[in-house]
C-alpha cells in the first residue's frame, strides 16, 4: 500500500474515535474529573504542610495520572466489540497495528492530553514552583501517550472476559511502574538542581519502544481475544 | 473461487463439526443449516478468516487464506450476528467510514443511493440509536451494495428484517450472483433465489 493510503486510513481512524468521543463527553469528562478529585484528596487529606505537599506533589499527580488513563481503557475496544465494529475492523484490507495505532492516538488525545493541560492547576494545591509545573507538563506530554500505548495491550488481552476491568489493572500497573518513577523523579531532579534532562531522555525512550512494539502486540492480541 | 477440505471445528473440549469439504463457484449460493449449537456461526467464522480452522484447509483462488492475509479481505464482506453499526454516528457516516476503512472509495451522493435503496431514505442523518433493529440491520446490509467483494459471507442476514426488506435482500443477491459473486448464507428461512445454483449444508447436532 502507498504511504499516502497508510496516512489517511490513519487519519480516518483518528478521526472516527475523536468524533466517537465528542458524541460522548460525558466519557471524556468523567475521567478528568476522577484525576482532578483524586489530586485534590491528597492536600486535605494531609493538611496544609507546605514543603511536605511540594515534595510529594509531583508523585501524587503521576499516581492519579496512571488511574486515570485506567480507568479510561474500557472505552478503548470493549465499545466497538460489543456492536460488532471491531470485528469488521478485524476484515478489512488494511494493516490491523495501523487501525490499532490511531485508535490508541485518538485515545490519548481525548484522556491523556486533558490532563497535562490540567496539571497546572493541580500543581497550584501543591505549591509547585513555575519551573516545577512546566517539568511536570512535559513530563505528562511524553508518559501519558506510553500509558495509552502499554494500556491497549492489556485491554486487548482482556477484552471480553468478565471481570475485565479488575483483571487489566492487575497486567497493566505493573507495567506502568518506570514511567511512574522516572516521570515522578524528573520534577524533584530539577528541583534539587541536577536537571530532569536524564529522567526525560528515558521517559523519550519509553514512547519511541512502545511507539513501536504496542500495536504489533495489541493487534495480536485482538486477533486471540476475537476468536 | 473458494474450496474447503476437511475442516474441522473445536470449541472447548467439543467438536462441533470435522471434514466438511466444498466448492463455490462463482454465480453459486451456499445455505448452511442446522439447528442451534451446531457451528453454523463458527463456520461462517473461520471461512472469512476470523478463526483458525483446527484442521483442514481454506482456499481462494487457489491460495491458502491464512497465507493471503489482509490481501483476501479485499474479495470479502461478512454480515454476522451484530450489526457492526455505531448508536452515535448517523446511518450515512457509519456507511461512509466503514467503507473509508475497507479502502473503498465512496462518495456521499452513492451511499445515500445505496441507503434510500435498503428504504432508508429520509433517515440518513439521523444517528442509529434512534433507528430499530431491523433499520440498522438494513444500515448492515447497505455495505453489501457498496462494498464491490466477491464474496459475501452473511450470519443470518434476515433477521429483524420485515417481509419486503427480505424481498429486498433476495433481489440484490440474485443479481449479486448473476453477476458472477458468491453467497454463503445462514437462516433458518427457506430462501429461494430463482435460476441461481444452491448448495445446501447440513451440519449435524
Amino acid at each position: 500500500m502507498s504511504d499516502a493510503g497508510m496516512f489517511a486510513i490513519l487519519r480516518c481512524a483518528i478521526r472516527r474515535d475523536l468524533v466517537l468521543a465528542m458524541r460522548r463527553r460525558a466519557d471524556v469528562l468523567t475521567t478528568l474529573f476522577f484525576f482532578v478529585i483524586v489530586v485534590s484528596l491528597f492536600p486535605l487529606g494531609v493538611g496544609p504542610e507546605v514543603n511536605l505537599l511540594r515534595s510529594m506533589g509531583p508523585g501524587v499527580v503521576w499516581v492519579a495520572a496512571l488511574l486515570a488513563s485506567m480507568l479510561s481503557l474500557g472505552r478503548l475496544f470493549s465499545g466497538d466489540h460489543r456492536d460488532g465494529t471491531l470485528e469488521q475492523m478485524l476484515l478489512t484490507p488494511q494493516p490491523l497495528p495501523l487501525l490499532v495505532f490511531g485508535k490508541v492516538v485518538a485515545h490519548w488525545l481525548s484522556s491523556g492530553v486533558p490532563l497535562v493541560f490540567m496539571a497546572p492547576v493541580l500543581g497550584m494545591q501543591f505549591g509547585l514552583s513555575q519551573d516545577a509545573v512546566l517539568v511536570l507538563m512535559a513530563t505528562l506530554l511524553l508518559g501519558t501517550p506510553v500509558l495509552s500505548m502499554i494500556g491497549a495491550i492489556g485491554a486487548a488481552l482482556t477484552l471480553g472476559l468478565r471481570g475485565g476491568g479488575v483483571l487489566v489493572s492487575l497486567l497493566v500497573l505493573p507495567l506502568y511502574i518506570p514511567v511512574l518513577i522516572f516521570g515522578a523523579g524528573a520534577v524533584e531532579a530539577s528541583a534539587s538542581g541536577l536537571g530532569a534532562q536524564a529522567h526525560m531522555s528515558l521517559l523519550g525512550a519509553f514512547l519511541v519502544a512502545s511507539l513501536l512494539l504496542a500495536p504489533w502486540a495489541t493487534a495480536a492480541a485482538l486477533r486471540i481475544s476475537m476468536e | 473461487m473458494l474450496d474447503v477440505s476437511g475442516l474441522e471445528c473445536v470449541r472447548g473440549d467439543r467438536r462441533l463439526f470435522k471434514d466438511i469439504c466444498f466448492s463455490l463457484r462463482p454465480g453459486a449460493l451456499l445455505q448452511v443449516h442446522g439447528p442451534n449449537g451446531s457451528g453454523k456461526t463458527s463456520l461462517l467464522r473461520m471461512l472469512c478468516g476470523l478463526v483458525a480452522p483446527a484442521h483442514g484447509d481454506i482456499q481462494w483462488q487457489g491460495s491458502s487464506i491464512r497465507a493471503m492475509g489482509e490481501e483476501y479481505f479485499r474479495a470479502v464482506t461478512y454480515l454476522g450476528h451484530l450489526p457492526a453499526v455505531k448508536d452515535d454516528l448517523s446511518a450515512l457516516e457509519n456507511l461512509l467510514i466503514s467503507a473509508e476503512l475497507s479502502g473503498i472509495q465512496l462518495s456521499e451522493e452513492k451511499a445515500i443511493v445505496a441507503l434510500r435503496r435498503m428504504g432508508l431514505g429520509g433517515r440518513e442523518m439521523l444517528p442509529a440509536k434512534v433507528l430499530s433493529q431491523g433499520q440498522r440491520r438494513r444500515v448492515a446490509l447497505a455495505r453489501l451494495l457498496v462494498a464491490g467483494t466477491t464474496l459475501w459471507i452473511l450470519d443470518e442476514p434476515l433477521t429483524a428484517l420485515d417481509s419486503a426488506a427480505v424481498q429486498l435482500m433476495q433481489t440484490i443477491m440474485e443479481e449479486h450472483l448473476r453477476k458472477g459473486g458468491m453467497v454463503i448464507l445462514t437462516t433458518h428461512q427457506e430462501l429461494s433465489v430463482p435460476g441461481v445454483t444452491t448448495q445446501r449444508l447440513e451440519l449435524a447436532p
